[in-house]
């Protein structure tokens, strides 16, 4: 397969994460080495019948809930802002077009 | 005491017999960090206070005539593994100040039992690397040449016990984080099999790789602190049921030569072959064995292993826990939190597995990564129908210098035998085999075996002959 295209800077959007310009440009340098590195399974070939494990999910019952708000006091004590028993974040929706 | 000679079973013995007490032992633990650890590094935090009200109850248990294996027992737990109301950072600036809410299932096993924690102890910034040079908190030097790593990403843990500043650590494994440091250090450190041991309470890293498993001085101590650790946990959906293990004696130990002989440092490879001789000796059977698609294993786990870092460490966003950048917008917080929370290999990885994971590749690598992983596991699985464990050593060389491997590929390929092991899934143990000489110094490497799904008792059998022919 061809070189890819790493937009690094697209990357870093998507993973909601700022990137300097510094490091931009050493990452650019960076990523596709290690992409050149793990590339190298492309080069396998795997015969349908050797693929052998699926995979399953394993859910539990949703039964049994515990009491409501008996670990509220825990978790909100680790949240950076909290008030009235609510974890604080900025505004998410905008009724802005 | 001596604490350079003290084993658990040694420990417990003494104990019960009341020679010394539980607080004593502690205390001379304490103490030994306070001798070493200025220098060393292995702990982030210690936990003086706690671990003598610990000590305090377990001689309590003790006098009572309710001592358990691991009563009293002083032990390092890596700083990514939850202990309520202490600090859990996982070597990370993002979790600098986070508490933990609950104990680790792990933990609450070590608190039945009666044993003492000394503190957190050091690793790779969210565990990821395998030297302990990313830690948010500095680095751990090895034991054995300051000059050197202990390994990563459990380096502390690892320290820990080969500087007698601990009588046993728990770490975590995803590509070899316990096993290298173990080697690089001079310790045993296992790797359970997959499921074998609850992650409820381990912070996550790669979910499907993942496992809590034991360093000790001796393959019997990591096996009783195994022994502890393990069971299913209805609050692990990846945990395994209980399960009787055939313990029949393994006799045939397969060695991939090809695979191993690429990038071994001539030395390393000697100490190996010397410790076959004396297996040989003493009656196992040797054989060479080809594993063509193993190799690749390095290739699949650098694809897999960010790509699951990159969707775990998506919680940390600035909402919930310890770091944050308060911002104009939710957007900008998100990314300023990662960006500053993150160290450089971190982000480095995460866009690694954002980019394997996204449209128009993730077929390509991520997908074909699985395919990949799917034949690794099955030539493991049919390659156990012909011998009972397989053999390599730990790493290709020992201990290197700070700063050595400033490349990341280069540091990668540290864990080229310790990855194939997570994935397939199956438990795999490093036990000591002697020193080789770098600029006039003795560092120790490590004998690697590596077993079928669910046969620890393979591991602790091999490796006790390992151990038992120093």
């Amino acid at each position: 397969m061809s070189k890819p295209e790493v937009d690094v800077r697209a990357l870093a959007n998507l993973a909601r994460m700022d990137v300097s310009e510094e490091e931009l440009q050493k990452l650019e340098r960076e990523l596709p080495a290690i992409l050149s590195f793990v590339e190298t399974i492309q080069a396998v070939h795997i015969e349908k019948s050797e693929r052998n494990w699926s995979l399953r999910n394993v859910m539990r019952e949703d039964e049994n809930p515990h009491e409501s708000g008996i670990y509220t006091e825990k978790l909100l004590a680790q949240a950076p802002a909290q008030k009235d028993n609510r974890v604080v974040v900025k505004q998410v929706i905008s009724r802005k077009k | 005491m001596d604490l350079a000679k003290l084993t658990i079973k040694e420990a417990r013995r003494a104990l019960d017999a009341k020679e010394y007490s539980a607080v004593e032992l502690t205390d001379a633990y304490l103490d030994a960090i306070k001798k070493k650890d200025g220098d060393i590094h292995a702990y982030v935090e210690v936990w003086e206070k706690e671990a003598r009200a610990q000590a305090q109850r377990a001689d309590e248990k003790i006098a009572r005539g309710e001592s358990r294996l691991l009563t009293g027992i002083p032990m390092a737990i890596k700083d990514n593994i939850l202990v309520e109301s202490n600090i859990a950072a996982a070597g990370s600036k993002m979790l600098e100040t986070y508490r933990a809410t609950y104990d680790a299932t792990v933990i609450e096993k070590l608190k039945a039992e009666g044993a003492v924690f000394l503190g957190r102890a050091n690793m790779d910034d969210a565990a990821m690397g395998s030297s302990t040079e990313t830690s948010h908190f500095g680095i751990t030097k090895n034991p054995h040449d300051h000059a050197r790593v202990p390994g990563g990403s459990s380096g502390g843990p690892a320290a820990a016990v080969a500087a007698n500043m601990a009588l046993a650590s728990l770490g975590s494994d995803t590509g070899g984080s316990i096993r290298q440091p173990a080697a690089l250090c001079g310790v045993v450190g296992l790797k359970p099999t997959y499921g074998a041991v609850s992650r409820y309470g381990l912070i996550a890293l790669a979910s499907s790789f993942d496992q809590i498993g034991p360093f000790g001085k001796t393959v019997a101590d990591t096996e009783v602190v195994f022994e502890a650790i393990r069971g299913h946990d209805p609050r692990d959906s990846t945990s395994l049921p209980d399960l009787q293990q055939d313990a029949s004696r393994p006799k045939k130990i397969g060695v991939p030569r090809a695979f191993l002989e690429k990038g071994s440092e001539p030395d390393v490879l000697a100490a190996f072959e010397t410790k076959l001789s004396q297996l040989r000796t003493r009656g196992y059977e040797i054989i060479d064995i080809d594993l063509p698609y193993t190799p690749y294993s390095l290739a699949v786990y650098y694809i897999i292993q960010p790509a699951e870092a990159s969707t775990n460490l998506a919680r940390y966003d600035g909402v919930r826990y310890a770091h944050t950048v308060p911002s104009e917008t939710v957007g900008e917080m998100y990314a300023k939190t990662r960006a500053t929370g993150f160290g450089r290999e971190v982000r480095r990885r995460i866009l690694i597995g954002t980019f394997v994971l996204s449209s128009g590749y993730a077929d390509a690598y991520y997908r074909k990564a699985r395919a990949v992983q799917d034949a690794i596991r099955t030539e493991f699985v049919r390659m156990f129908e012909y011998v009972d464990a397989i053999a390599t050593p730990t790493t290709p060389a020992p201990a290197f210098k700070f700063g050595e491997k400033s490349d990341p590929v280069a540091m990668y390929a540290e864990d080229i035998f310790t990855v194939p092991a997570n994935i397939a899934g199956v438990p795999a143990i490093s036990v000591p085999m002697g020193d080789v000489e770098r600029d006039g110094t003795k560092l120790p490497t490590g004998f690697q075996i590596i077993a079928p799904h669910r046969a620890e008792e393979v591991l602790f059998t091999i490796g006790r002959d390992v151990e038992g022919t120093v």
